[in-house]
């Protein structure tokens, strides 16, 4: 559905949908209207990293750094990235 | 390390609070979710500190989304105080509203203090019928709040509930959504609770028509892509299953309605033999966890055949108690929408009934004071038909 992501590109959270820590959940959650979304560890690393500046390559680089034991993760975060973008919890800058 | 993105359940936690604030309404409409005795809960209603302290509870139990409805929850006139202490209890609110009671004055006061969204209510793309199903003339009022939604930088959410006389007027509400710029439009089957039960016949659109309506909205989904979320709400009486109703008893939902009481869906003071909790007497907490009404159909440990062996039960939970309760009298028994249920014959006959000319020509029966108070007294001979108790 979505086309390929290049590793130059920047991405952000979507403006009209909250993104937070939950305490009582123990996990960051996506709030929009119509429904939430809890995200599990991965997803709310990548997604709590999207800061509008940073390109693709960066945030890989950032990832890898604080996971330095994490297999497969550049595919890892571009699956989530796409994901992302078809849910529209992240929108290209 | 990532899978689907969706982190693992646990055990059940109230994720959703809808507070309905009020049963008062200036509206009348004939599918009106409330209570259809609502004229016996309008006075006594939560004061604004009684509010606050609900709210705060809820938050602490891990509530995250609030819905502020009704009746019109802007009939109230300390909804500016609510949202602000939801917005700083780190809430993610929303108020649902016909519309009527919103101004600049109000609409910048929310955005101050923290509404995320608004949903606005729409019936129509005629002036005609949206003034006939809400018995008011709001036509004009809800476009001039859509565009004031708008300018506030608020993502705009419509709710159209859809009937027989709307049915066929979909691909042209989609097109006016477009037009005033929505970026979530939920078309809501009538489901047939309330006032919707006593006019079901009335409102209940054939087969075909919700078929046509289906294909509409997917060829209207597939031109606008993901600019615009359509969500549809099947109506449930056309499938063979039922609905997981609210996600499961007491698993995400809790309602605290305008005089207190708490309840784990909109419809549940129906049910016999139960004892809500009221939160003038209990905490949230309580209410929530160790009340034994939202312990009663939590899980599947209440379930009779064809259920309790059912292969499919984690599915849908046996549907919806309140529907098996008014449709087959048993609210221990299956939805009566389930093919496998032995009272699905009543679905069947509402379906015929609703092509009657003669049952479905019958006046609606409003959602006013006036019905109320009749519906409270006993003039229940219309409901009684409808239920068709076996
Ligand atoms: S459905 Fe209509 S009458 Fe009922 S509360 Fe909503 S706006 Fe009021
Ligand atoms: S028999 Fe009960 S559990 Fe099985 S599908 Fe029907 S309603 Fe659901």
């Amino acid at each position: 559905m979505s086309d390929k992501i290049r590793s130059e590109e920047v991405f952000r959270r979507n403006p009209h949908f909250r993104f937070q820590w939950e305490e009582a959940q123990g996990c960051y959650v996506l709030l929009f209207p119509e429904g939430m979304v809890k995200l599990n560890g991965g997803a709310g690393e990548v997604l709590s990293r999207l800061d509008g500046n940073k390109t693709v390559a960066a945030l890989v680089e950032e990832l890898k750094a604080a996971f330095p034991d994490a297999p497969d993760l550049e595919s890892d975060v571009l699956a989530m990235l796409e994901l992302g973008l078809e849910k529209i919890w992240i929108v290209r800058n | 390390m990532l899978n689907n993105g969706v982190a693992a359940q646990s055990t059940p936690k109230p994720l959703w609070l809808l507070a309905e604030v009020t049963y008062r309404c200036p509206l009348h409409c004939a599918f009106c979710y409330n209570p259809t005795d609502y004229v016996s809960h309008t006075q006594n209603e939560l004061t604004t500190d009684e509010w606050i302290r609900s709210l705060r509870e809820a938050r602490k139990m891990g509530a995250l989304q609030l819905g502020i409805s009704g009746g019109e929850p802007l009939l109230r006139d300390d909804i500016e105080e609510i949202v602000a202490e939801a917005g700083s209890l780190g809430y993610y609110s929303n108020l649902i509203t016909s519309g009527v009671g919103l101004t600049e004055k109000r609409i910048a006061e929310f955005k101050r203090g923290g509404l995320d969204h608004i949903q606005l209510s729409m019936h129509d793309i005629t002036k005609e019928i949206n003034n006939f199903i809400t018995d008011t003339n709001t036509f004009e009022l809800k476009k001039k709040v859509a565009a004031m939604i708008k300018d506030y930088g608020y993502p705009m959410v419509l709710n159209v509930v859809i009937h027989r006389y709307n049915i066929e007027h979909i691909g042209e509400i989609l097109e006016m959504a477009e037009a005033l710029g929505a970026e979530y439009v939920e078309l809501a089957n009538t489901q047939y609770y309330g006032w919707s039960l006593i006019n079901r016949a009335q409102l209940m659109p054939t087969r075909e028509q919700l078929e046509k309506a289906e294909a509409v909205t997917n060829k209207f989904r597939e031109r606008v892509g993901n600019k615009m979320r359509v969500f549809f709400v099947v109506p449930d009486y056309y499938s063979d299953r039922p609905k997981k109703c609210m996600n499961g008893w007491g698993e995400v939902f809790m309602i605290v309605t305008a005089n207190g009481t708490v309840l784990p869906c909109h419809s549940a003071r129906v049910l016999p033999n139960m004892t809500f909790p009221n939160v003038r007497e209990h905490g949230l907490e309580w209410a929530w966890t160790e009340s034994p009404a939202f312990n009663k159909y939590r899980g599947d440990s209440w379930m009779k055949e064809p259920c309790r062996t059912c292969p499919e039960k984690e599915k849908d939970l046996g549907g919806c108690r309140c529907q098996a309760f008014l449709l087959t009298g048993d609210a221990e028994s299956a939805d009566p929408v389930c093919s496998l249920s032995p009272n699905h014959d009543v679905i069947l006959q509402a379906i015929e009934d609703a092509k009657n000319p003669q049952i479905a020509s019958q006046p609606i029966v409003f959602r006013t004071d006036k019905n109320s108070h009749k519906l409270v007294e006993g003039e229940r001979e219309r409901v009684e038909q409808f239920h068709a108790l076996p």
